[in-house]
């Protein structure tokens, strides 16, 4: 049995009708063309498919859509609005090279918004544990640690 | 890996969720924070017929000091726990593994009751339960009754519960005087289940030798695995170095029957079980004799 529900992403509401088990991850991309939200492993355990459900970073994999019902959403595409505007996080990732295929920087970025709002200043290894939640094959982390402080040098600068 | 067809229901009261559970007699489940029963989904190793959505239960979301120590309603986060000062005052040893439970974005959502309740023999919550003799509020439509963690986890992924009962409480009471406490685990990646993992309780008497001492092992069989003897040995006695490893040495020989899996076979957890059992009761007895000696 489908049902209706209400959810609002990255600022704007929508009314859709699901079935329970759809994924938050497939309905993002699939019923709202919002693919900048990627699926690896589908299991909780990569950590792609992260985004923000009412300001937290979550597992968008291991959501159902109707879930988000009355909740707030920000994926991805909630960060910038081109390439000429890039979010300070994206800034510090490109100028840093942050990413090699880019499949895991999504849900990497997602998980960062949250963290460097408490932690605007985090030491190396609170980095590296934050980022043990976001498997990424290409880089070996350290350029993506560079860059998130390099990004969080950025957010600094932006806001004062 | 994509989860097969089920019935949804998001109750907004417990008694709600009890009538759906005892409707659909054991086809369903209740969904608290997700974190492993919709990886089993996706992977169609569960097929509930329904899913009982407890996430917009309110009455469940608490973390209170009440009588018995600090009590925890079901659906409390994990990261709700772990950014609590109330927990690290009441349950220190509780507060200090939180963040070895998975990742952030897994406890943001993850819940105490859950996790509690799924009963993977590599979870944390359940070793950390047993080490301190927390109990359980269960109910069903029709009753409520305590279970103590002891007889709680009766083997795999399986518990004393009913299909139709639902964990809605868990009780860690507090440490007595003269405690030291310590978690470790030790994983291939922060965040990943760990090969063997372990919590310790010792209690000092003022003459500095052991009153009490609990020593539970995670990932090395089928459940929680209490260490009693290793534990027995250190009673009545100073918390030596000496005396440590004979118990650590006793609790990984005699006390564990590890499998092995792909990542670490039988004797390398064993050597590990060891080596975390050393690390935690050490630590433990120290901070005991800190405690004492204040």
């Amino acid at each position: 049995m489908k049902h209706t529900f209400t959810l609002t992403v990255n600022g704007r509401n929508y009314e859709r009708e699901v079935e329970p088990r759809l994924l938050l991850s497939d309905f993002l991309r699939h019923d709202l063309g919002l693919t900048g939200t990627h699926v690896g492993c589908e299991h909780g355990v990569c950590g792609a498919c992260t985004v923000l459900l009412d300001g937290e970073a979550v597992r968008s994999c291991l959501l159902f859509a109707v879930q988000a019902s009355g909740r707030e959403v920000e994926t991805v595409e909630s960060l910038d609005s081109g390439p000429q505007n890039l979010h300070p996080l994206q800034h510090g990732f490109w100028e840093a090279h942050g990413l090699q295929c880019g499949y895991c920087t999504p849900g990497i970025l997602m998980s960062l918004v949250p963290f460097l709002r408490e932690n605007p200043n985090p030491t190396e290894s609170e980095i590296r544990d934050l980022l043990s939640g976001n498997i990424c094959r290409c880089t070996g982390y350290q350029k993506i640690v560079e860059a998130v402080q390099l990004g969080a040098e950025l957010i600094q600068e932006k806001s004062t | 890996m994509k989860p097969a067809v089920f019935d949804y229901h998001a109750p907004r009261t417990v008694d709600e969720a009890l009538g759906l559970l005892a409707q659909y007699g054991g086809d369903a489940k209740p969904l608290a924070g997700g974190q492993s029963l919709v990886p089993t989904m996706n992977f169609r190793l569960a097929q509930p017929a329904a899913l009982v959505d407890l996430n917009g239960i309110d009455e469940l979301f608490y973390l209170r000091q009440g009588e018995g120590g600090l009590r925890c309603g079901a659906m409390t986060r994990q990261r709700s726990v772990e950014n609590s000062t109330l927990a690290q005052r009441l349950s220190p040893l509780l507060h200090e593994a939180m963040p070895h439970i998975a990742h952030t974005q897994i406890r943001n959502r993850g819940t105490i009751g859950g996790s509690l309740a799924h009963a993977d023999p590599a979870a944390e919550l359940p070793a950390l339960a047993l080490a301190l003799d927390a109990r359980f509020y269960v109910r069903s439509l029709t009753d409520g009754r305590w279970i103590a963690a002891r007889d709680y986890y009766t083997g795999l992924f399986t518990t004393a519960m009913q299909p139709e009962e639902m964990l809605v409480e868990a009780v860690f009471p507090a440490l007595p005087a003269g405690s030291g406490w310590a978690f470790d685990e030790v994983a291939r990646q922060h965040g990943n289940y760990a090969l063997c993992g372990a919590a310790a309780i010792i209690t000092q008497g003022e003459d500095g030798l052991v009153k009490n001492a609990k020593l539970v092992f995670l990932s090395v069989g089928e459940g929680p695995v209490e260490a009693f003897q290793a534990a027995n040995m250190l009673v009545g006695e100073r918390p030596t170095p000496e005396a440590v490893r004979a118990a650590a040495d006793t609790a990984a020989t005699q006390e564990i029957d590890p499998v092995g899996d792909i990542h670490a076979g039988p004797a390398f957890r064993r050597h590990l079980a060891r080596v975390v059992a050393q690390r935690v009761l050490t630590r433990a007895a120290a901070r005991a004799s800190a405690e004492v000696s204040v």
